[in-house]
């Protein structure tokens, strides 16, 4: 057993269970956008407004919000894990992992509140 | 035809070199790589290699052959080469050089170690021996083969960055051997085992290991079964 306290939920079957039914939540979402194009080809902005202010697609967004910061996260915890190491950066793994997971997560948080804001937000 | 050699030991050289050597190949033959390998250091005898059963079975001679891992003994040089080319043997990737072709392989029989890879059962011995149906024994076909050349593993780029906490394709074969045996009774404890972000879930599918098995076996497939069972004991 190798222990992790950066990953999302220190569980391999998690993290990989995670990563996967985001990632059907996010194709999903982006299916539903498109179509909405489809459907109306001469979307205006007050047909788009109408669409993402509705109770159901406020709803799915803020899902896909939170999926995607999930999915992210798991996604660049294991880059940085691949390649940030001692086998490649040798004695600056620890610091240079640690910032830019750091940065990674920060990032995240934000672009999750931002769009729990766009969304929610009055 | 020219063979083109990794050489390199570590305590006289700054860095490693590729030795270009012209060896005879006999007229009408479709040698093995080994045995090039045999004819290049009659010309230069300070050419290290492991090598022992010549047959596919010890798994000595693992190397990289013209970029794909395999074993020399079993690899004929109209499969290695093309016609008119040259010869390229280096190290199997990833492992430390000890020198020129014969790498360190600690980290890879330590790998294999974490998986526990022998039987255990906690239930009273019969007299004279477990048993087994046929079927049972059939599913552990195309996984006690491994001869643990470390082809597979040293081929996978989870391996290369992190050997130290990715068990890799030939110890999951093996982990998964003991899962899928019946008369194994360790399987919740060996699944907990397994149940991190590294050990198995590194493994990102893209089967250089089922490619480069020099004894046609699939550790993909093992290791998905082992991410069922992961799933299933966990959920």
């Amino acid at each position: 057993m190798v222990t992790n306290a950066t990953s999302l939920s220190s569980s391999g079957v998690s993290d990989w269970l995670i990563q996967r039914f985001s990632a059907v939540i996010l194709a999903v979402y982006t299916f539903v956008v498109l179509g909405a194009f489809i459907i109306k080809p001469d979307m205006d902005y007050n047909t788009w407004s109408t669409l993402f202010n509705s109770n159901p697609m406020r709803l799915f967004s803020l899902i896909t919000i939170f999926a995607l910061c999930g999915h992210a996260w798991i996604g660049l915890w294991t880059i940085t894990t691949d390649y940030l190491n001692v086998h490649h950066v040798g004695g600056l793994a620890t610091f240079s992992r640690l910032t830019v997971q750091a940065l990674c997560a920060l990032i995240t948080v934000t672009y999750l509140f931002w769009g729990i804001q766009i969304f929610w937000g009055s | 035809m020219l063979v083109s050699i990794y050489r390199y030991n570590p305590e006289i050289d700054a860095k490693p070199i590729m030795q270009d050597i012209e060896v005879e190949i006999p007229e009408g033959k479709d040698l093995m790589v080994l045995d090039v390998l045999n004819l290049a250091k009659e010309k230069d005898p300070t050419i290290v290699y492991r090598r022992s059963c010549r047959e596919g079975v010890c798994g000595s001679d693992g190397m990289n052959i013209n970029g794909q891992n395999g074993l020399g003994c079993i690899t004929p040089l109209s499969e290695a080469v093309k016609p008119g080319k040259k010869l390229v043997l280096r190290p199997l990737p990833g492992l430390p050089v000890i020198r020129d072709l014969v790498v360190d392989m600690s980290i890879f029989y330590k790998q294999f170690e974490k998986v526990k890879p022998w039987l255990m059962n906690d239930t009273p011995a019969p007299a004279i021996e477990r048993l087994q149906s046929q079927e049972d024994r059939a599913k552990l076909d195309g996984l006690y083969e491994c001869i643990l050349c470390a082809c597979c593993s040293t081929a996978c780029p989870s391996f290369w960055w992190n050997p130290d906490k990715f068990i890799g394709p030939a110890g999951l074969l093996q982990a998964y051997r003991f899962l899928a045996d019946t008369r194994d009774t360790a399987a919740v404890e060996r699944l907990a085992g397994l149940d991190d972000p590294f050990s198995v879930f590194r493994c990102r599918g893209i089967m250089n290991c089922v490619s480069v098995c020099p004894k046609g076996l699939n550790p993909t497939r093992a290791i998905g079964h082992i991410r069922t069972m992961l799933v299933a004991e966990g959920t």
